[in-house]
């Protein structure tokens, strides 16, 4: 039986800070960059008002920030933390040294191109850039996505031990307004269950952290890191079905849309899964035959399923808002591993598509749907206009 | 002289991996005594890193939290929101840091967590150098010292912390050293005391980075006292002025005697380097008579 919830008008932003109020931080070091500003001003609002009891730390850098939210994550806190674009490269250090501290932290980066030159557009190479840091990815299409996310977050990070960062998109998302169901607070607390952590720094238990190990253990360290990485794809499908249960809204790791009777798949992440849904229904109602798979969990990246998902399909079109000088776009590929060696290798077309905040129509992807359906592929990505 | 006073309760255990004659280990071994048990310490890659030992062990009685080089005051004030949140108001973090992670790298989380006046007790061990990683200049390190970047003698002078904190407004900043371990006691334990940011600065004559014997690690650090170089005093609030050691009963040619850092000095400029000292310990002065409360000369 799903929970009564609220109803409210709120930008994908404030969505995000509802969700960080209703999971209940104990500790929240942030700093401010555009545009996640409005996370930051909503989450200070509910604390300085009282409706969130929470530690405010507010430092001089995103730096410190992060470097504040493991050790309160060591110390036995809940924390949240939110950023974007250059103040997440300005973290990647921590980043690595959170997930290696089996540090729990949720942070919302909002993605947003990365300098130079400024620019403050939808792009995800921020967050794409921290893939081999430990955290484990989502992301996020839409506001009520990214409330919903934000929880299952700290579900999925404190089941593992994993630090989890939670993305979506500048101003496509994170300034888009949309009728949002806010979960209540009993139903949150349902969910989610008080941080209890087995190891903390403690006066009375005298447990320390970050001293040097030799080469076995510090080898046995990244040996851990991968068993917890490997048990993400089962604990995040678990909390997907009890919030299904809680709320009536279904996530998946991966998510199939359309993928009835098809022989193109369109595989991408984050807020351009809603304009390929247009697109696609508007093929549909031209005879057209075209799916979207998206992907929700980048890391770990969910090769199994990917595999399960495309078996069959000869065509996948991959849409990458982000660029990896040398390399092209990063799902492309990930998707190219992930589908090396299968039987019958679908043909696969990696397009770099709203690089750099570029807007992306329905009526151009129905043009590469057209143009790359029946095309040989090329082994790198494919800048489009 | 009197006798050092402070019970050794066992949070500084033998075994830990300091070098022959340092006197980091004697003064952590005080401070963290002083301390008592209900504390956690933030400590980032420096010689007290080391001198923590490796995996699984430890030389530290209290919890340690190992942190990134320029985040010792960011992770202490995570540390001591964590632990208000839990309820944990009373505990001590305590933050053991040398200079180049204090005066350089972590400055500006220092310099943050200071504005915000986050209840953190930090301990810089001043070696005057990156004498951890082999002994090369940080902005700690005197004019003409030479070190492993700065093979023929440092060309600027040591930045002047102590004054730069007392500018942030700071409750409590104070210098201390090995060779006045009752000093050291004292203004820990009055630290101890104080809500808000405190902040010790501890003199560490580095045996192998200054180029001295094992056995003269203790004797510089009094030479740095009495000549002035390393004058004992302690700033409320950043304005009220304490000295606690009278000092200048040794010249700065004493001090640099018996130190392979300034070997190559001329005699003029050992005369340059006296007048620096003389320049300062006058400013000092004039601070002292000039603060609102001042209490001068006072032995510890």
């Amino acid at each position: 039986m799903t929970q009564p919830s609220n109803r409210m008008l709120l930008s994908g932003n404030h969505a995000v800070a509802w969700g960080a109020r209703l999971a209940r931080p104990d500790v929240i070091p942030v700093y401010p960059i555009t545009p996640q500003t409005p996370i930051l001003e909503k989450i200070t609002d509910f604390q300085a008002s009282g409706e969130l009891d929470a530690e405010l730390l507010t430092p001089e850098s995103e730096h410190s920030a992060m470097s504040a939210c493991i050790s309160a994550s060591l110390t036995g806190a809940r924390v949240f933390t939110a950023t974007s674009s250059q103040g997440l490269l300005l973290m990647h250090e921590l980043l690595h040294w959170a997930a290696g501290a089996s540090t729990p932290i949720v942070m919302f980066n909002v993605n947003r191109t990365v300098a130079s030159p400024w620019g403050f557009w939808p792009d995800q190479t921020d967050s794409l850039a921290q893939r081999d840091t430990g955290w484990i990815q989502l992301y996020c299409e839409s506001p009520q996505e990214s409330i919903d996310t934000t929880i299952l977050a700290y579900r999925i990070a404190e089941s593992v031990s994993l630090p989890t960062m939670v993305n979506h998109e500048a101003f496509y998302v994170s300034h888009a307004m949309e009728p949002i169901e806010v979960p209540s607070q009993e139903a949150v607390d349902s969910f989610l269950p008080p941080y209890n952590p087995k190891h903390l720094l403690d006066p009375g238990k005298v447990e320390s952290f970050g001293y040097v190990l030799d080469q076995n253990t510090h080898y046995q360290s990244r040996r851990n890191m991968d068993d917890a990485m490997q048990q993400v794809y089962a604990i995040t499908e678990q909390a997907n079905k009890e919030w299904k249960e809680l709320t009536g809204r279904d996530y998946g790791i991966i998510e199939g849309y359309r993928m009835d009777d098809t022989k193109v798949v369109i595989v991408t992440m984050g807020s351009m899964c809603g304009t390929v849904k247009v697109a696609i229904d508007e093929m549909r109602d031209q005879g057209v035959s075209v799916g979207l798979l998206k992907v929700r969990l980048f890391r770990p990246f969910p090769y199994q399923q990917i595999r399960d998902a495309l078996e069959d399909i000869p065509c996948i079109i991959s849409m990458d808002r982000n660029f990896s000088p040398g390399l092209g776009g990063v799902l492309h590929q990930e998707l190219k591993a992930a589908l090396f060696g299968m039987q019958n290798t679908p043909k696969l077309h990696g397009l770099l598509t709203g690089v750099s905040g570029l807007n992306v129509t329905p009526e151009k992807i129905k043009e590469w749907v057209a143009a790359y359906s029946n095309a040989e592929p090329v082994v790198q990505s494919v800048w489009t206009e | 002289m009197s006798f050092p006073e402070y019970q050794d309760d066992g949070f500084f255990t033998s075994g830990h991996v300091a070098c022959a004659g340092c006197s980091e280990a004697l003064a952590l071994r005080v401070i963290l005594n002083t301390i008592g048990s209900n504390a956690i310490a933030v400590v980032p890659p420096s010689c007290g890193a080391v001198i923590c030992g490796m995996h699984p062990h430890s030389a530290m009685g209290i919890p340690v939290c190992q942190t990134t080089l320029e985040s010792t005051a960011a992770t202490a004030s995570g540390v001591k929101r964590a632990l208000n949140a839990r309820g944990k108001e009373d505990t001590t973090v305590i933050c053991l840091a040398g200079d180049g992670g204090t005066y350089d790298i972590g400055f500006q989380a220092l310099s943050s967590a200071v504005e915000r006046n986050e209840d953190l007790l930090y301990i810089c061990f001043d070696n005057e150098g990156y004498m951890n990683t082999g002994g090369q200049k940080s902005s700690s390190t005197p004019l003409m010292a030479v070190t492993g970047s700065t093979p023929q003698g440092k060309s600027s002078r040591k930045k002047n912390m102590i004054e730069i904190l007392a500018a942030h407004d700071i409750p409590y900043v104070a210098t201390t050293s090995p060779s006045n371990i009752n000093d050291m006691v004292a203004k820990v334990n009055k630290a101890k005391e104080i809500r808000g940011f405190k902040f010790i600065s501890v003199l560490i004559p580095c045996i192998a980075g200054w180029g001295l014997s094992d056995d003269a690690g203790i004797r510089l650090a009094r030479l740095a006292v009495e000549s002035g170089v390393w004058p004992l005093y302690e700033i409320e609030d950043g304005h009220r002025y304490r000295l606690n050691h009278a000092s200048k009963t040794a010249t700065v040619a004493e001090y640099l005697k018996g130190q392979r850092r300034y070997r190559h000095v001329s005699p003029e400029q050992v005369e340059q380097m006296q007048a620096n000292v003389d320049d300062d310990w006058n400013r000092l002065q004039q601070k002292l008579v000039t603060s609102e409360q001042p209490i001068r000369m006072q032995n510890l």
